[in-house]
C-alpha cells in the first residue's frame, strides 16, 4: 500500500512537471498515464471526473488529481495526488522567485519583460472570444459579460460578488424554468 | 500577521475559482495587487508570463510567487519567504479539495438538472466578463508604458500587443512561443 501511494505521488508529480501552462493541457497526459498505463480508472470513470472537475471550484488540474487519487486509493490517495501535481510547480516558481528577487534590477531582464508584458495581456484577451462561443453568448446574454467586466474594471467590484450573484441568479432561473416545465 | 493574511486571501482565491486559469486572474489581481498591494501590476503580469512558461496551474504559480515576495518585502529572512510560498500555495488547494471530496458525487448526480444547468448558464458568460476584465485591468501604463512620458515604449507595446493577439487568435501560435518572441523583441528594440 505504501509503495502504491509513493508510486501514485511519482506519477502525479510527473504529470505536474511536464504540462507547461497547466490546465487542460494535462488531460491527454493524465488519461494516458492513469487509464492506459496504470489502469487506476476506466475510461468512463475518467470522463465522469473530467466533467465534475470542470464544474467544481478550484484549479482544474488539482481537482482532477484529488478526485482520481480519491477514487483509486481513498482520501489519502486524493491528498497524495494533489500534492504530487502541485509540487513540481511550487519548486519551479520558488526558484524563479528567488532568482527574480536578485536579478530584478538587471537591464536585460527588464528589457525582456518590457517586451513580454503587452504580449501577456494579448494572451489573456484572446481566449475571451473563443470562450464566448463555448459559453453560448448571444445577443440575449451578451450583457452579462459586459456588465461583469464593467463592474470589475470601472467600479472595482470584487469578482467574488460577480460569481456569487451570477451563480445564485442562475440557480433561481433554473428553478423557475423547471416549475414552468412541470406545470405545462 | 502576514502568514495568516496569505492563508485567508489564497483560500478565498481557491474557493472562488471557476472556469480555469485566466478566469481567476481578475480575482487574484483584485486581492494581490489592489487590496493587499503585495505585488505591482507589472510584477503580476510578469508572473503570468512566467506561469505560462513553467509547469503547473497559474493559480498555484501566483500563490507561490506572491507568498515568497510578500514575506520578503516585509523584511523577513529567506527561509521565511519559502514558508510563505508554501503556505500560500497550499491555501489555494485545501478548500476545493474538501469540496471535491464532498459535493462532487452530488454534482454528478444532479448535473443534468435544471438548477445546476441554470447556475452554469449564467456563470459561464460572467466568467468571460471576468477574463475580459483581467485583460483590461492589465492594459495599464505599468505594462504598456506611459504615452506622454515614454511614447516609444507605448507604441512598441501596442504593436507587440496586436501581433501577439493576432498570432494567438488567427495562427494559434503556442503561448510559450509567443512569450519568447515578445521577449526577444523587447531585448532588440529597447
Amino acid at each position: 500500500m505504501t509503495t502504491d501511494l509513493w508510486g501514485m505521488f511519482i506519477t502525479f508529480a510527473k504529470i505536474g512537471a511536464f504540462t507547461l501552462g497547466g490546465g487542460y493541457a494535462m488531460v491527454p497526459i493524465m488519461e494516458k498515464e492513469i487509464v492506459d498505463r496504470k489502469g487506476w480508472l476506466t475510461r468512463e470513470e475518467f470522463m465522469d471526473i473530467l466533467i465534475v472537475a470542470q464544474s467544481t471550484p478550484g484549479l482544474f488540474a488539482i481537482n482532477m488529481a484529488s478526485h482520481i487519487g480519491n477514487k483509486a486509493r481513498g482520501v489519502l490517495g486524493g491528498v497524495i495526488g494533489s500534492l504530487g501535481v502541485a509540487l513540481p510547480s511550487i519548486i519551479a516558481i520558488l526558484l524563479i522567485a528567488m532568482f527574480f528577487q536578485a536579478f530584478k534590477e538587471n537591464v536585460y531582464i527588464e528589457k525582456i519583460f518590457m517586451g513580454v508584458r503587452p504580449a501577456v495581456v494579448a494572451l489573456i484577451a484572446a481566449p475571451c472570444f473563443s470562450m464566448a462561443r463555448t459559453a453560448k453568448i448571444s445577443i440575449y446574454n451578451i450583457w452579462i459579460p459586459i456588465v461583469a467586466c464593467l463592474l470589475i474594471t470601472a467600479f472595482g467590484v470584487s469578482p467574488i460578488w460577480i460569481i456569487l450573484v451570477a451563480g445564485l441568479a442562475g440557480f433561481v432561473w433554473g428553478k423557475v424554468k423547471t416549475n414552468d416545465h412541470t406545470k405545462s | 500577521m502576514i502568514f495568516l493574511k496569505l492563508f485567508i486571501v489564497f483560500s478565498k482565491i481557491g474557493l472562488f475559482n471557476f472556469g480555469g486559469g485566466y478566469a481567476m486572474l481578475s480575482l487574484i489581481h483584485n486581492e494581490v495587487v489592489e487590496k493587499n498591494e503585495w505585488l505591482t501590476s507589472s510584477e503580476f503580469t510578469d508572473i503570468v508570463a512566467i506561469s505560462q512558461s513553467t509547469p503547473g496551474p497559474i493559480g498555484i504559480n501566483c500563490a507561490t510567487y506572491t507568498g515568497y515576495t510578500a514575506v520578503m518585502n516585509d523584511g523577513y529572512p529567506e527561509w521565511m519567504g519559502v514558508i510563505g510560498a508554501i503556505v500560500a500555495s497550499l491555501s489555494v488547494l485545501w478548500l476545493p479539495f474538501l469540496l471535491m471530496l464532498t459535493i462532487s458525487k452530488l454534482l454528478l448526480k444532479y448535473s443534468k438538472t435544471q438548477a445546476v444547468t441554470g447556475i452554469f448558464s449564467l456563470l459561464r458568460p460572467a466568467i468571460v466578463g471576468l477574463i475580459a476584465a483581467a485583460a483590461i485591468l492589465l492594459m495599464s501604463a505599468d505594462n504598456f508604458g506611459n504615452p506622454t512620458d515614454s511614447p516609444f515604449q507605448f507604441i512598441a507595446s501596442l504593436i507587440i500587443f496586436i501581433f501577439a493577439f493576432l498570432g494567438t487568435r488567427l495562427f494559434r501560435i503556442h503561448p510559450i512561443i509567443m512569450i519568447i518572441l515578445a521577449g526577444i523583441a523587447g531585448l532588440l528594440i529597447y
